[in-house]
């Protein structure tokens, strides 16, 4: 049983309630892949001691009988989660040494069910990124790498540490956020399976904020099935995110028929970008012949406000970035400049700042507040929002003319090298096209993995859903998974 | 119910140099709710408390910290805006005012610059009997109260206590309708009894509870009323703001000061440049704090942490059903059903709690009486020692019960003054200690003619001179009710002196 940390959590789960298997043995083997993937730089905050203690307090459970669905199953946490007593940075100098006294809802609930944190996970910083590159910890490599060519590759972002734990067996899901693809992008740059829900579906309390209105917790897993697994655990209302949503949560993983017979997808025109990788356009094309083989009917449709999606995103995210991150000022709690003789509140707030904040953030907070002072407002921020309603239009129409569920690629590459594109910003904000339309619309999609291409590297395809239909996106993501039968691994180097 | 009417008061006009001027004001108050938790927490609002111990997470900007809606807190501001007559809007919004200070942890204050939660309504101001100005109201709207910073505790550090970061306050903004200092400082009065009256503030101005920025311009006779006819605000002066007053006193002294600076410098060919300015109470005068150049950029936009805020109408007439009798209504209805002035009933009406002990003082007596009673009589009394209404040491039970001894005849007016001394500094049933002190009227009429006779015996000489003289028979009234202790009854006294004297 030397790689149990490779079971599905679905196969984890069953070996553990059947006995076949202890959470000690299962946790300690995920710690000890932790231990030997340091190369990776994918957990931050390893947690070992108090994994074990979960792990034996979850066979404790198993034996009685008394097993929640996440019942000693081994999962890593994104950094962005406040967990007791546990660092919680958001990968960021600025919270250096914050350790909560809170945990956050999404967590309890996991924990709740169960399940046992092997630790914290890389991320870029304030979840602002798409390689993982601006985290404060460094970057997170990429287990896969191109045939032979053992350039380092980003494992995307911002919950590349999630994806990397995942795709290299260090734990057997993790929790990510995605704001404008945070969860979809790296899942797919490491051949996992990555859930954005609808906003509102997961409470935001207890996770670091970066863009209130956009972000939402989601899972991220080796299958469609483990992902249902894990949201069925983290969804929820919770009466202490006034954005969460009060409805029930039906049973995801009971939904997963593999029948989409008579399901209408749609393949919106908008997606087939200039320049796009034709083993991107191919692997779109098999997609869609997998749904239509499977029973679904594809219709084409337009999403016509798509292109005004990447700057409305760049507009909204940073402005109420800079807002939110307001509190990182030194007075109460992480980082605060040493000052010297004569300085005032104003130096300890700069040199607070400009210490504790790595470039990106930076950039981001001076964008937001550009894009809401005064004069500018109505010219940046009012109109983004209209750009933002109207992309959520676009999805109601294609929805009310009976479209179920839309198929697109689910990123414009596949894994990049470290280092391409971090000097360009606007070449890596191009990362997000095909995602943050969903985040603007507050939908959910998911990013399933789909094939490989020319050189051996993952890539995903990403569903979009209609509001609270989790349930019935991840069931036409399972018969995607069938189809594709994607079972590849990376190979171990490190 | 009858309306008084009133007529508007006469605007403030001072002299300048160079013709007459006069003042516009608004004033912006901000009233701590009366609510035990704060606006999006549960930590208490509790004053006086040790320095930050009703500190929520939320409340200190931990991070991943959301804000919750305090219903409470909602249906408080509701019943104000109700109290004012005013529109209450059934979706409203909640916006970050965002600007960097110690005492404000999040960054941002939570507010609603955009969708307030009350509409337009009015408050009448009352100025003397008959003469009241209407100040309309333009909005109420709920916001997060930032922390203290404590600068003079250590040479070298600053402090911050968060107990009230987070405390809901109402502000409550006029329209520029005031024209006086006087009536600025009566307008605060009046919302504050309106607060009062409604239970949505406590008033507590010492501590902070109740505050105003006020907005001071100047203008030539004239240019108000082509303000008034248009709305257009360019006929009006530019105006400066005064922050954050907590006295009555220091408002009049602040408007007062502040006009005269602006006229001056106008009459000297200068202009007004639009400010926040701080009114320095040791020196009397204000200061400028910033100007519009340096004035915060607050990057308001909708906080992406809250939903828009709906509430029902059916909600809001339950909240309407339940509204005490306001200040207005009240006044109107002691001097209709009483047959007081309106000075007396503004008086008496001007807190809930004098206008309760009124009502029981009067019910099933003369209303009159029992208005001079309180007012003339415990008042005057309460004030001497600087006592509240809710500290008399007197119910209104107990000067009900010296009233029935009036009324019946059972003591003189003279006698119940000595009542109720007695029963304001010692207590007790008045009737019982009537009895027992035997201060009881002597009605009886043969008891009265003897000490006429004896009085009329032992005075020959100032009976000739009363003879001739009939205003001197007061005399004798006044050596028979000495001779009685005051017991008599003063008619009776009256009365049979005349006839004995032959008058």
């Amino acid at each position: 049983m030397s790689s149990l940390n490779t079971l599905t959590l679905a196969d984890a789960r069953e070996a553990l309630r059947s006995g076949d298997t202890t959470s000690a043995a299962l946790t300690r083997a995920c710690l000890d892949a932790v231990e030997a993937a340091s190369a990776l730089n994918a957990v931050v905050h390893p947690t070992p001691d108090l994994a074990m203690q979960q792990a034996e307090a979850a066979d404790a459970r198993l034996k009685a009988g008394d097993a929640p669905s996440l019942c000693g199953i081994p999962l890593g946490i994104k950094d962005l989660f406040c967990t007791r007593g546990v660092a919680s940075q958001a990968a960021s100098g600025i919270l250096e040494g914050f350790r909560p006294e809170y945990e956050s809802t999404v967590t309890t609930q996991l924990f709740e069910a169960g399940a046992v944190m092997v630790g914290k996970l890389n991320m870029d910083e304030f979840a602002m990124g798409s390689s993982n590159e601006t985290s404060v910890y460094g970057n997170v490599v990429n287990p896969w790498r191109r045939g032979n060519d053992d350039t380092a590759l980003t494992p995307g972002g911002s919950s590349g540490g999630s994806a990397a734990a995942v795709a290299a067996d260090l734990c057997l899901g993790a929790t990510g956020t995605d704001t404008g693809g945070s969860i979809r992008q790296p899942a797919a740059f490491v051949g996992i399976t990555g859930l954005k829900p609808t906003y509102g579906r997961c409470s935001r309390w207890g996770i670091i904020a970066f863009a209130s209105s956009l972000d939402q917790a989601g899972p991220m897993a080796k299958t469609v099935r483990d992902c249902a697994i894990l949201l069925q655990a983290m969804a929820g209302h919770d009466p202490n995110d006034s954005t969460s949503a009060d409805l029930a949560v039906p049973d995801f993983e009971a939904m997963l028929t593999g029948d989409i017979r008579g399901k209408t997808i749609g393949i919106p025109k908008e997606y087939r970008m200039d320049g796009m990788p034709d083993e991107i356009e191919a692997l779109w094309t098999e997609g869609r012949t997998m749904l239509e083989d499977a029973g679904a009917k594809i219709v084409d449709i337009s999403l016509p406000h798509t292109k005004y999606a990447l700057p409305a995103y760049y507009v909204i995210a940073p402005a109420e970035a800079s807002s939110n991150l307001a509190r990182y000022d030194g007075v109460r709690y992480g980082h605060r400049a040493k000052l010297g003789q004569g300085d005032g509140i104003t130096e300890m707030y700069e040199k607070t700042r400009a210490e504790g904040f790595g470039a990106e953030v930076k950039r981001r907070v001076m964008i937001g507040t550009y894009v809401l002072s005064a004069g500018f407002y109505d010219a940046y921020y009012n109109r983004a929002r209209k750009v933002r309603t109207l992309i959520k239009k676009d999805f109601e129409d294609v929805f009310a003319q009976g479209v179920d569920a839309i198929l697109t690629p689910a990123t414009p590459s596949a894994a990049f090298p470290l280092g391409q594109e971090f000097d360009d910003p606007v070449q890596m904000y191009l990362n997000d096209v095909f995602t943050v339309t969903v985040n603007l619309a507050g939908l959910p999609g998911i990013a399933v993995p789909a094939g490989l291409d020319r050189q051996g590297l993952p890539l995903g395809l990403q569903l979009i859903g209609k509001p609270w239909e989790e349930g019935e996106l991840l069931n036409i993501a399972q018969t995607i998974e069938d189809r594709a039968g994607f079972v590849a691994k990376p190979a171990k180097w490190w | 119910m009858l309306d008084l009417t009133y007529e508007a008061p006469k605007p403030r006009v001072i002299a300048g140099a160079t013709g007459d001027w006069e003042l516009v004001i608004g004033l912006e108050v901000h009233a701590q709710v009366a609510s035990k938790a704060k606006l999006f927490s549960g930590a208490s609002t509790q004053f006086g408390a040790e320095p930050n111990s009703n500190v929520a997470f939320v409340d200190a900007a931990m991070p991943g910290m959301l804000p919750v809606i305090n219903e409470g807190c909602v249906a408080l501001a509701v019943k104000m805006g109700l109290g004012l007559k005013a529109k209450i809007n059934l979706t409203s919004a909640f916006d970050r005012k965002n600007y960097f200070y110690p005492d404000l942890p999040q960054g941002y204050q939570i507010s609603q610059l955009y969708h307030p939660i009350v509409g337009e309504g009015e408050v009448i101001v009352d100025m003397a009997p008959g003469v009241a100005r209407r100040v309309r109201i333009e909005r109420i709207h709920l916001e997060q109260d930032a922390g203290k910073s404590i600068h003079d505790m250590d040479p070298h550090m600053s402090f911050v206590d968060l107990n009230r970061t987070g405390v809901a306050l109402m502000e409550i903004v006029s329209r520029p309708d005031i024209r006086g200092p006087e009536e600025a400082a009566a307008y605060v009065v009046k919302l504050r009894q309106i607060l009062r009256y409604l239970g949505t503030c406590d008033g507590n101005m010492q501590n902070g509870n109740l505050r105003a920025d006020v907005n001071v311009s100047v203008c030539r006779p004239g240019d108000y009323e082509k303000y008034q006819a248009t709305q257009d605000f360019s006929h009006l002066g530019t105006r400066c703001e005064i922050k954050n007053m907590n006295s009555m006193r220091f408002i009049q002294q602040a408007i007062e000061y502040e006009a005269r600076r602006q006229i001056a410098l106008l009459e000297d060919g200068k202009s007004v440049i639009q400010e926040t300015r701080l009114y320095d109470p040791d020196k009397g005068e204000t200061r400028s704090m910033r100007s519009k150049e340096e004035a915060h950029d607050y990057r308001y936009f909708p906080c992406p942490d809250l939903l828009p805020l709906e509430i029902e109408q059916a909600w809001v007439d339950e909240i309407a059903a339940s509204l005490p009798e306001l200040p207005d209504a009240k006044k109107v209805r002691f001097v209709t059903d009483f047959g007081m002035t309106e000075y007396d009933a503004s008086v008496l009406t001007a807190d809930v709690e004098s206008a309760a002990y009124f009502e029981e003082v009067a019910r099933g007596r003369d209303g009159k009486a029992a208005a001079n009673w309180v007012i003339n009589e415990l008042f005057g009394r309460l004030k001497k020692e600087g006592h509240e209404i809710g500290e008399s040491p007197m119910t209104a039970r107990q000067l009900g019960g010296i009233l029935d001894l009036i009324a019946s005849d059972a003591i003189s007016g003279k006698i119940a003054k000595e009542l109720f001394e007695i029963v304001y500094t010692e207590g007790g049933d008045p009737a019982a200690i009537v009895e027992a002190r035997g201060m009881t009227q002597v009605t009886d009429t043969g008891a009265i003619e003897a000490a006429v006779d004896e009085v009329i015996a032992a005075n020959p000489a100032q009976v000739e001179k009363a003879k001739a003289n009939p205003k001197l028979a007061g005399w004798f009234v006044g050596q028979v009710m000495k001779a009685t202790g005051g017991k008599a009854n003063p008619a009776a006294v009256n009365q049979i002196v005349a006839a004995r004297l032959g008058l």
